[in-house]
């Protein structure tokens, strides 16, 4: 289904509801040199599903990311994107990384509509107003702090309406205000544009809170894979949020704890 | 309107022609002791000329067509010098800094090249070229051709190698990627670079004109120690400095139109 939207009297922009990537990850493993970093991995995620990864440092999130924007190839197994093996770069995919990557001697708007060949500029704006900073096209990127940095590059990566959007702990280095402000924008342009989305975080709050489901890896393992059909948006306040939280929290820990006799809130529980 | 205008921007106080002024107070104040101390005869003019004396000494030389003329064909050799040299350097840079291969083949031998002071080969330029202008285009063009090869090599090489990677993400083909990340990214370093070769460019000439010349600066310097002209040789030294100093501005002008994003601007 396609959807002209009116923009500033132009109808210049497409969205595709409905549109989001359907991933199909077989058997993948990734090694460099003798270095085993991701062992047969078997994941499949729906389109429009929003599916956070969390695990220790250096278990390989980054690299399972990585292989799904096409910027590494697999060592073996293969990833099927609608059906079709991913080859080279995946020109669907938009990736965000916690650096944000922008140019600095472009200006903002010049860096969202970045190789953008088709009404650029009104595009590039349509995206910054999505984000909140529609006042300050002009802007050097050395004159925004961290958060309208990071703001800029979620503009920049949904500019071209992806279909899948890979987001590799984009708040890491952002503040825990600024954190839940982007965490609201992501969330809500997400469920404005239905792409699926992948974030790696390392703060389990955050991956319950967006993820439709929770993928825990362990030493290139998935190890958990837990949906999470809490109603949006969530209240991190809540007694299922906590005990998804300790959940999970248990789980990359390796924690033992006594059986609750009467569990508030049983989420189903799929490891690999 | 106006009033409001100056109170909103950046820094109204440098505005103030009082301002301005403080730091001209102390050379001004020198040169009018040093006046003094001439005109009393307490520095000889064998040492020193008086400040009048110099400039009595420029405009002579302007009405002769002496001094532009020399100028000019300083500048001339400046010129051409610095555009071989320059050039070769920036596009060697560029290769080298972009392909990996051309590297392993030539940087080494750059490198080895670049240990050479230039200036030391004048006796071997003078056996190949005389002592016309070739001899001294050829060291021009050498001094003005590692700083310039060094700093757009280096440039391109200290770039993020996150931001090609997202060039590429971003579908820019190798001829978008080299207009608007690799040169962009590369430019403060080359600018530095192209600094630090309009120094090395004058100083290069001031060396070759002295040593032989029937024309420019150095010749008219050298030209007037033989006649005791105190004054045409400082007259000379002043000209170097003030043509180094455009050289410098020229290049801040530059910096200004093209790093307007760079912290250096203030931004
Ligand atoms: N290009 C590479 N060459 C060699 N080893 C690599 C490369 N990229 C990643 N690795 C290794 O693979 C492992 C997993 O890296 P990865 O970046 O995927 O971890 P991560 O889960 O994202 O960690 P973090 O949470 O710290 O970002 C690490 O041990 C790392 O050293
Ligand atoms: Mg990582």
């Amino acid at each position: 289904m396609m959807t002209q939207i009116e923009y500033q009297g132009m109808s210049i922009h497409s969205v595709k509801y409905e549109n989001g990537a359907r991933l199909k990850i077989q058997n993948l493993s990734k090694a460099f040199g003798d270095f085993q970093v991701l062992k047969d991995i078997n994941l499949e995620v729906s389109p429009g599903e929003f599916v956070t990864v969390v695990g220790k440092s250096g278990c390989g999130k980054s690299t399972l990311l990585r292989l799904l924007g096409g910027l590494d190839q697999p060592t073996q197994g293969q990833i099927y994107q609608n059906g079709q093996v991913l080859q080279g770069l995946n020109r669907d995919a938009r990736v965000m990384f916690q650096d944000s990557r922008l140019l600095p001697w472009r200006r903002v708007l010049d860096n969202v509509s970045l190789g953008l060949k088709h009404q650029a500029q009104q595009q590039g704006q349509w995206a910054l107003d999505q984000v909140g900073l529609g006042d300050r096209p002009q802007q050097w990127i050395m004159q925004l702090s961290g958060g309208q940095r990071q703001r800029v590059a979620l503009a920049r990566a949904l500019v071209s309406q992806p279909r899948l959007l890979l987001l590799d702990e984009p708040l890491g280095a952002l503040d825990a205000l600024t954190r839940i402000g982007m965490q609201n924008l992501i969330e809500t342009l997400w469920q404005e544009q239905r792409f699926t989305a992948l974030l790696v975080t390392h703060d389990v709050e955050e991956a319950v809170c967006l993820g439709d489901r929770v993928i825990v890896i362990e030493e290139g393992n998935i190890t958990l894979n837990l949906p999470i059909t809490l109603p949006r948006p969530r209240d991190t306040a809540s007694v299922p949020f906590a005990e998804l939280k300790v959940q999970i929290l248990d789980r990359i820990l390796k924690r033992q704890r006594p059986p609750v006799s009467e569990p508030a809130y049983t989420a189903p529980l799929f490891a690999t | 309107m106006q009033i409001a205008q100056s109170k909103t921007s950046a820094s109204p106080w440098r505005l103030l022609p009082l301002q301005q002024l403080i730091p001209w107070i102390v050379p001004a104040g020198l040169i009018f002791v040093w006046q003094v101390l001439s005109q009393l005869g307490l520095l000889s003019t064998r040492i020193l000329p008086a400040p009048t004396a110099i400039v009595q000494a420029a405009i002579q030389l302007t009405l002769s067509g002496e001094l532009i003329a020399n100028v000019g064909i300083s500048l001339y050799r400046a010129l051409v010098g610095f555009l071989i040299g320059g050039s070769i350097g920036f596009g060697l840079g560029l290769l080298n800094g972009i392909s990996p291969i051309a590297e392993r083949f030539l940087d080494s031998t750059v490198q080895m090249i670049r240990n050479i002071p230039h200036l030391a080969l004048i006796p071997l330029v003078i056996l190949w070229f005389g002592i016309g202008d070739p001899a001294r285009l050829f060291l021009v063009a050498l001094g003005v051709f590692f700083p310039i090869y060094i700093n757009t090599f280096h440039g391109i090489r200290s770039l993020d190698p996150n931001l090609l990677e997202m060039g590429e993400v971003y579908g820019l083909r190798p001829r978008e990627l080299f207009w608007t990340i690799i040169l962009p990214g590369a430019l403060p370093s080359i600018l530095v670079g192209l600094r630090y070769a309009l120094g090395i460019m004058w100083v290069t000439l001031i060396v070759a004109e002295t040593i032989a010349a029937n024309s420019g600066i150095g010749y008219m310097a050298m030209n007037a120690r033989e006649f005791m002209q105190t004054d045409v040789v400082v007259l000379s030294i002043l000209m170097y400095a003030l043509l180094g100093k455009l050289a410098d501005s020229i290049v801040r002008v530059l910096e200004h139109w093209w790093l307007p994003w760079h912290p250096s601007q203030g931004i």
